[in-house]
C-alpha cells in the first residue's frame, strides 16, 4: 500500500517511476488483508479527539519506543488521508445522515477509526491501486508485475538501482534509478505461522540490510490477540479476526478448571455456562479499557490464562470471544427504533444478530468457513498470533535508510509504532508515508541529482551485483538437498515461535541459536550466521 | 482422507498441456484446498519431481490470487469462498478431484494452473479511477454527505477481488461482472459520478479489445463469485454505457 500510494503520488508530481511487485498485480499486495480500519484525528464524533491526542495515544501505545517527530507528522496528515481516500471513491461506512461513521480500537478512548466493514485494507489498497492505474495508463509509472527485487545496486555509495528477477521467465534484469524505495512489509513470516501472506518473505528489506542499511528494533513483533486458533500441522498460515470485534465481543475463559475440562471433552457447551462461572479476565483486570486494551496486553493476558490451563479447545490454546451481550444490546436498541413492542428474547437476539451481521458479516462468514462452527450461535475461539512487525529498516525523518538514496516506507521501516502498534494505525502509516511524506522528502536527495542524467545499467557496479545474485541463486538451485524449502521454514519458524515468541529469556534465546546452527548445517552453506 | 487428483500440467504458455493423475494420502479434512496442494507439492519435491505451479498469496480470501477450476467450478463446490478458503471437509474420502486453470482467451495459461490476468489491470488503467491528485488539500471528507444506501451499494460492488472467477465461469468468457463492479462503485458515489460516462466507455472499449466475450445474462458469474458481486452491477453499467454512447462526445 505504501508502494502503490508513493508511486501514484510521485508520478503525479512528474517523476518517472518503475514499480515492482511479486504478485501478478499490485492490487494483491498484502495490505489488502487489513480488516479493521484506519485512524484519523478528525474528531467527527466530538469526543475530544485532536492531532495531539492521536500523537499521544500512538506514542503511549508504543511504550514510548516510537520516534516522536515521525509520529507527530503522522498524526498531522492523518486527516488528509481520509479526505484523499473519499475523493478517490473509497466507500467508507456511513451513518444515515450520509456522514462517515467511526468505531473504537484497542488502547484508545475515543472513536477515531474509519472503516469499510471488515475490508478496510482492501478498499484503501484498491484506492491506491486505482490512483496508480491512472498513472500507469498515462505511462508515468512503468509496472513490473511478477518481479522480485533481489538486490540493490550502489554506485559511489548511493542507491542507484536494483537487480530483479522476472518470476515468469527467470531472467535477471538490471534497472537503474536516481533513488530506490522499499515498501515490502515486515518480517512476520520468520515465525512460519503468521497472518502474513505466503509471499511476504522480506527479501527486499533483507537485501538492503545486507548492503548496509541499518535494521532497528527487530525484537518488536506484534502478536495479535484475535486470530483463529491453529488446528494442526498441515496449516500453512493463520487468519486474523479483526480487532474491531473487540468493540462488541467480550473475552472470557471458564472460572473453574473442571468446566474447562468438560468443555474440552464436549460434555459442556460454552453457552450453557452460567455468568458467574465465566472469567471476563480483561474486564476484571483493566476496568477502564476492558476488552479494548492494547494488543500486547490482550495477547499476554490470553497466553497467561491458557498457560494456567484455562484454554478452551483441544490444544488448550484458545479463549472465547463472545457476542451474546452485544446481540441483546443491539437487539433491544433495534426493537426500540423499529417500534417492536414487547419483543421476545428470541426476537431481540435475532434483531441483534442482524446488526452484528451488518457490521462484521464477512468476518463471521470467514470464521464459519475455517472452523466449521456458527459464531452467531456459539462464541468464537481466538488465540494470539504473529501479525505485524514494528521493527524494520532504520530510517531518518525523511524516511531514508542509512544508504543514501534508498528509502523504506510502511511496515518495512521501524519508525512509528515503537514496541507495540495500536490497531488501525498500519494503514494510516502506510498511506501517510506514501501519499504525504515521501513525495515531499525525496526531493531533498534528488535535488543534488538534477544534472546527473540517466544512469547506465552497464556500470561495473551493476555487473558485479548481477553476478553475485546469479551465484547466490545457482547455489540454491544446485544444492542437492533432500528436503523442500517449506521443510526448513516450518522448523525454523517453530523455534522462533517457541523461543523468540511472546515471552523470551536468555536460556531460550541461546537454545534457539544452537538449533538454528544445527539446521544450517543440514541445509548447506547458505544461511546468514555461517557468514557472520 | 485419500484422494485422486487430476491436475492440468502445462510447461509454459506455448506448450501443450494435459491432465495428469496423482494419488495423495493422509489429507486432513480441516486443511484448506491449498494446504492439500502444499502437501502434494512437498511429496513431489521429495520425489524429485516438478511441483505444480499455482497462484496464491494471502490465503484468507481477499487478495484474489488463487484461481483454480475445481470439478468444473471456479473456486470449487463451496459458495462465497475462494480456493484458499475452500476446506477439504467439503470433499469425500476417496474422491477424484479435477483441477484446471481458468480457461479464457484473455487469460492465457503461463504454467500449470497459473494464468495471465494482466488484461484486468489494463481495463483498470483505461478508466477504473477517479481523476484526483494527492494534493493534500482535497475538500473535507464530510463535506459531501452520501446516502447510506448508495455508499453501501458502492461498497458491495467495491468488494470485488479481481480473481477472474466470473470470466472463467462464463460460457462466453465475459468480464462484464468485473468491469461493471468498478463502473458501478464509482458511478454510485458523487466523487466518481462526474466522469462516469467516460469511464464506462473507456473500460468497455478496453474490455472488448482484450478479447473478453459478451454478456448473455446467464448469471453464472454471480453464482460463482466468491464475493457475491450482484448482477445488478451489469445492468447499471449497461445503463451508463448506453446513455454515454448516446449523449457523450468522447
Amino acid at each position: 500500500m505504501a508502494g502503490g500510494s508513493a508511486s501514484a503520488s510521485l508520478a503525479e508530481m512528474g517523476y518517472n517511476v518503475k514499480a515492482f511487485c511479486f504478485q501478478d498485480s499490485p492490487r494483491r499486495a498484502h495490505s489488502i488483508a487489513a480488516q479493521g480500519g484506519i485512524n484519523a484525528a478528525k474528531n467527527y464524533q466530538n469526543d475530544g479527539d485532536s492531532i495531539y491526542r492521536l500523537f499521544y495515544d500512538t506514542v503511549k501505545g508504543g511504550d514510548y519506543r516510537s520516534r516522536e517527530a515521525n509520529v507527530y507528522r503522522l498524526a498531522e496528515v492523518s486527516a488528509n488521508i481520509i479526505d484523499q481516500c473519499v475523493a478517490q471513491g473509497v466507500p467508507f461506512a456511513r451513518d444515515y445522515g450520509g456522514l462517515l461513521d467511526n468505531r473504537s480500537f484497542g488502547g484508545v478512548l475515543v472513536s477515531r477509526t474509519f472503516y469499510a466493514k471488515g475490508q478496510t485494507g482492501q478498499q484503501l489498497l484498491l484506492g491506491a491501486y486505482s490512483a496508480m492505474s491512472r498513472q500507469i495508463g498515462k505511462g508515468k509509472i512503468k509496472m513490473y508485475n511478477r518481479h522480485e527485487m533481489l538486490d540493490v545496486v550502489k554506485v559511489d555509495g548511493k542507491a542507484r538501482g536494483i537487480i530483479a528477477r522476472n518470476l515468469v521467465t527467470g531472467e535477471i534484469e538490471r534497472h537503474s534509478a536516481h533513488a530506490v524505495v522499499i515498501c515490502s512489509g515486515g518480517y512476520g513470516n520468520v515465525f512460519y505461522l503468521s497472518t502474513n501472506a505466503m509471499g511476504s518473505n522480506v527479501t527486499a528489506a533483507w537485501k538492503i540490510h545486507k548492503k548496509g542499511a541499518y535494521f532497528a528494533n527487530p525484537c518488536y513483533t506484534q502478536i495479535h490477540p484475535t486470530c483463529i486458533p491453529r488446528s494442526g500441522d498441515h496449516q500453512s498460515k493463520l487468519t486474523l479476526m479483526s480487532e474491531s470485534l473487540r468493540n462488541d465481543g467480550r473475552i472470557w475463559v471458564p472460572r473453574k478448571i473442571e468446566d474447562v475440562e468438560a468443555i474440552r471433552s464436549g460434555k459442556l457447551k460454552p453457552t450453557q455456562l452460567k455468568e458467574e462461572d465465566r472469567d471476563y479476565y480483561l474486564e476484571r483486570r483493566y476496568p477502564a479499557f476492558g476488552n479494548l486494551v492494547p494488543r500486547d496486553v490482550a495477547s499476554r493476558a490470553a497466553k497467561e490464562r491458557c498457560d494456567e490451563g484455562f484454554g478452551v479447545n483441544k490444544t488448550g490454546e484458545a479463549v472465547y470471544l463472545d457476542f451474546a451481550s452485544a446481540f441483546i444490546r443491539y437487539g433491544k436498541e433495534k426493537a426500540m427504533v423499529e417500534g417492536v413492542e414487547d419483543a421476545s428474547p428470541e426476537k431481540i437476539r435475532e434483531l441483534g444478530e442482524g446488526v452484528i451481521e451488518a457490521k462484521y458479516g464477512n468476518l463471521f462468514q470467514m470464521y464459519e468457513k475455517i472452523i466449521n462452527e456458527n459464531p452467531y450461535k456459539t462464541p468464537m475461539m481466538i488465540y494470539p498470533a504473529v501479525h505485524y512487525t514494528m521493527g524494520g529498516v532504520w530510517v531518518d525523518y525523511n524516511l531514508m535508510t542509512s544508504i543514501p538514496g534508498c528509502y523504506a516506507l510502511g511496515e518495512a521501516n521501524f519508525s512509528d509504532h515503537g514496541a507495540n502498534r495500536l490497531g488501525a494505525s498500519a494503514l494510516m502509516q502506510g498511506l501517510a508515508d506514501g501519499y504525504f511524506v515521501l513525495p515531499y522528502t525525496i526531493g531533498d536527495q534528488l535535488a543534488d541529482d538534477i544534472r546527473t542524467g540517466p544512469i547506465s545499467t552497464d556500470l561495473p557496479e551493476f555487473a558485479e551485483a548481477e553476478k553475485l545474485v546469479k551465484e547466490g541463486l545457482n547455489k540454491l538451485v544446485d544444492n542437492k538437498g533432500t528436503h523442500s524449502v517449506d521443510y526448513f521454514h516450518k522448523r525454523l519458524g517453530k523455534v522462533m515461535w517457541d523461543k523468540v515468541g511472546m515471552s523470551r529469556n536468555e536460556k531460550g534465546l541461546k537454545e534457539a541459536i544452537l538449533k538454528f546452527k544445527k539446521y544450517a548445517q543440514n541445509f548447506g552453506a547458505m544461511l546468514w550466521f555461517q557468514e557472520a | 482422507m485419500d484422494l485422486t487428483l487430476k491436475i492440468w500440467r502445462q510447461k509454459n504458455k506455448d506448450a501443450k498441456g494435459a491432465l495428469k493423475s496423482y494419488d495423495i494420502k493422509g489429507v486432513s479434512p480441516d486443511s484448506s484446498f491449498l494446504e492439500m496442494m502444499d502437501l502434494l507439492n512437498n511429496n513431489l519435491i521429495e520425489k524429485g519431481e516438478n511441483p505444480v505451479a499455482f497462484d496464491h498469496d494471502c490465503r484468507e480470501g481477499i487478495c484474489g490470487s488463487c484461481s483454480m477450476y475445481i470439478n468444473g467450478e471456479a473456486h470449487g463446490p463451496d459458495r462465497l469462498v475462494t480456493t484458499c478458503q475452500l476446506h477439504m471437509r467439503k470433499f469425500k474420502d476417496g474422491e477424484t478431484i479435477h483441477i484446471e486453470p481458468w480457461r479464457a482467451k484473455a487469460f492465457p495459461v503461463i504454467k500449470d494452473l497459473v494464468v495471465d490476468r494482466s488484461a484486468f489491470d489494463r481495463v483498470m488503467n483505461a478508466g477504473g479511477f477517479v481523476s484526483v491528485n494527492t494534493s493534500g488539500n482535497t475538500q473535507d471528507a464530510n463535506a459531501t454527505p452520501i446516502a447510506k444506501d448508495a455508499a453501501d451499494k458502492a461498497f458491495d460492488a467495491a468488494t470485488c477481488i479481481g480473481c477472474g472467477a466470473c470470466v472463467a465461469t462464463c460460457k462466453n468468457a465475459s468480464a462484464m461482472l468485473f468491469v461493471s463492479a468498478k463502473v458501478s462503485q464509482l458511478a454510485l458515489l458523487p466523487q466518481g459520478q462526474v466522469e462516469a460516462q467516460r469511464r464506462a466507455i473507456h473500460m468497455v472499449e478496453q474490455m472488448d479489445h482484450e478479447g473478453f466475450g459478451n454478456c448473455s445474462n446467464t448469471g453464472a458469474c454471480e453464482v460463482e463469485c466468491p464475493k457475491g458481486i450482484s448482477l445488478e452491477n451489469i445492468a447499471r453499467m449497461n445503463r451508463e454505457f448506453l446513455s454515454a454512447t448516446i449523449t457523450s462526445e468522447s
